[in-house]
């Protein structure tokens, strides 16, 4: 090749790969989105619960996505203790109020933010939830407060249709 | 690759070997050269090849009455146990034989570090040995999720959770890998394809790992270079066949007794629990081997810095040719490094035993001392050794101390000059 004009044949070569890449990607694409949630994965996106007969104290546990959510009907004295926590002594500060929008329900991914089992109930030095896998205390409103979980357990999008029923997602 | 050339004696095997030169690489796979100062703990190559055609024979018989479906896993491996002809000999030979499979890896890897076979010019053996390992747990976590029982579930969880520790994308990926937004039967049935997929792999770099070795050859116990021509090696046939074969013979005794006497030991009673996504075990454990790197993970407080920690202490092992600045081999000759290295397999005990067990109190306080030391022996120790030991003199060539009975040249001179 001569050393005058090479710019010519460089720049077919540059778009031919840039052509190439485009068409490997165009094909790898849906090679790889199929692993991603299916129709009949999102179709279950949401699921209605019957909280009638919960009374005060108790706790039920549903499955939502695969994943379990925890219904708990709070006692007056786990929402005080909840309410009366400062800020500061947060890992991940969030208020109860905006946990619980009828402070009587918490509804929240039963799913442990470190990595992913699931808390028992009245457990755990702060009264509220205990992971077994590698020890993370979460308070009455479901809040992180000791262990090596980053954040508070998840508030799915959830509704009350009705006084008796919880829709969730 | 072989020193000599390789005729064929009959007219159609030379017909064939110039057209296909199979002859030729048998030749070459027969007569290739190897010290002669071999110990037992080189026949632990053989050994795996052994236990990666075991699992792919097992497995492959498995996979005629495993059933990879949420609402069916659990029964069709009690069905292999239960009704299935020998079911229950094929299942606990392949369950086992994972552990078997781990315990001739890590002695193999153990064997290398002693004897400072990742270094020059072996360092692509080296590499393409972890990227095997790694494959080798990614099939193995992949196995155990197969029965569906309690642990494979809440292991696969924690498992694939690792990767939301990512920033940002860290969900995204999780979901990508369930399928769904939890594991559920979408991942149940690609883990089945990738477990299936992964030790054909691992058979391909196997290939690529034995050709990297038949390039330089083997290291030695001593650790120093075949002087050639010379009587240092002796062909791999019938000399080293017939060691491997009893190794073998010894290795498959220890397999068989776990197999017929105690083939649920290794396992955890609550995979015999079909999953439940609602309830998790009171106290999840990984299988043994991977016990240590579990116990970095637990250590480290910060749920991402404790990913970092633990995919580290796995890949920093591909840069040890390099953070071992020494010259010599063999930790025969380096007296300092071979204090080292057992406080090294200490560690990595030590490390398996605290993962084992809660992580709290004096266990986590063991744990963490002993991940710091993993990342001390790699990163400070192994680079400043190489330029701070005295090391001994090394033998002239690998026949002399074989000659004199003991692998030091000194202790050989001492004789000759007490004679």
């Amino acid at each position: 090749m001569s050393d005058k004009k090479p710019e010519r044949r460089e720049f077919l070569f540059t778009a031919s790969y840039a052509v190439g890449a485009v068409g490997v990607g165009a094909v790898v694409w849906p090679l790889i989105d199929q692993m991603n949630p299916d129709a009949s994965v999102k179709a279950l996106a949401s699921t209605e619960v019957d909280v009638s007969t919960m009374e005060p104290g108790k706790s039920i546990t549903v499955l939502w996505r695969g994943k379990p959510v925890f219904i708990k009907r709070r006692t007056s004295e786990e929402i005080a203790e909840a309410r009366a926590v400062k800020m500061e002594d947060l890992k991940d500060p969030q208020k109860d109020e905006d946990r619980a929008k009828n402070p009587e329900w918490l509804v929240m991914v039963g799913v442990c933010t470190h990595l992913g089992c699931v808390p028992l109930n009245d457990k755990g030095d702060y009264n509220g939830w205990f992971c077994p896998c590698h020890g993370s205390h979460y308070d009455t409103s479901g809040r992180i407060r000791k262990g090596p979980a980053p954040t508070n357990m998840e508030i799915p999008k959830y509704e009350f249709v009705n006084s008796n029923t919880i829709k969730i997602g | 690759m072989s020193d000599h050339e390789y005729t064929p004696k009959s007219k159609f095997g030379k017909w064939f070997n110039d057209r296909l030169p199979l002859l030729s690489l048998a030749s070459h796979l027969t007569d290739y050269p190897t010290p002669k100062n071999l110990n037992y703990w080189w026949t632990f190559g053989g050994i795996l090849t052994f236990c990666l055609i075991t699992q792919i024979v097992t497995g492959l018989t498995l996979a005629m009455h495993y059933i990879a479906h949420a609402d069916m896993a659990f029964e069709s491996v009690e069905h292999i146990m239960r009704d299935v002809n020998y079911g229950w000999l094929i299942r606990y030979i392949h369950a086992n034989g994972a552990s078997m499979f781990f315990l001739a890896v890590y002695i193999h890897i153990f064997r290398s570090l002693f004897y400072g076979s990742y270094k020059s010019p072996r360092e692509i053996i080296w590499i393409l040995g972890i990227i095997i390992y790694l494959l080798m747990m990614a099939a193995a976590f992949m196995g155990y999720v197969l029965p569906w029982g309690q642990m494979s579930f809440w292991g696969a969880t924690v498992i694939t959770n690792l990767f939301s520790a990512i920033p940002l994308v860290g969900e995204g990926i999780v979901n990508w890998l369930w399928g769904g937004y939890s594991v559920d039967n979408p991942t149940l049935t690609r883990f089945f394809t990738l477990h299936y997929l992964i030790p054909f792999l691992i058979l391909g770099l196997v290939v690529l790992h034995i050709w990297a070795l038949h390039v330089p050859g083997n290291n030695n116990p001593v650790g120093i270079d075949i002087k050639k021509p010379s009587k240092d090696t002796v062909p791999f046939h019938p000399y080293i066949v017939i060691k491997d074969g009893f190794a073998l013979l010894m290795f498959m005794i220890v397999f068989a007794f776990f197999v017929f006497y105690t083939p649920n030991i290794l396992g955890h009673a609550d995979n015999y629990i079909e999953a439940n996504p609602l309830v998790t075990p009171a106290h999840i454990v990984p299988e043994w081997y991977l016990l240590p790197f579990y116990a970095i993970l637990r250590s480290v407080p910060d749920k991402l810095l404790g990913v970092i920690a633990m995919l580290s202490a796995i890949l920093i092992l591909a840069a040890l040719p390099w953070l071992d600045t020494s010259k010599i081999r063999s930790a025969v000759f380096r007296p300092l490094y071979k204090q080292f290295y057992w406080i090294l397999v200490a560690d990595v005990l030590i490390l398996g035993y605290v993962g084992a067990m809660p992580a709290e109190g004096l266990y986590l306080l063991i744990a963490r001392v002993a991940t710091g030391y993993y990342f001390i022996h790699f990163l400070v120790v192994l680079p400043i050794l190489g330029f701070k030991e005295k090391t001994m003199p090394l033998p002239l060539s690998i026949t002399e101390p074989v000659l004199g009975g003991s692998p030091m040249a000194s202790a050989v001179k001492k004789k000759e000059s007490l004679n």
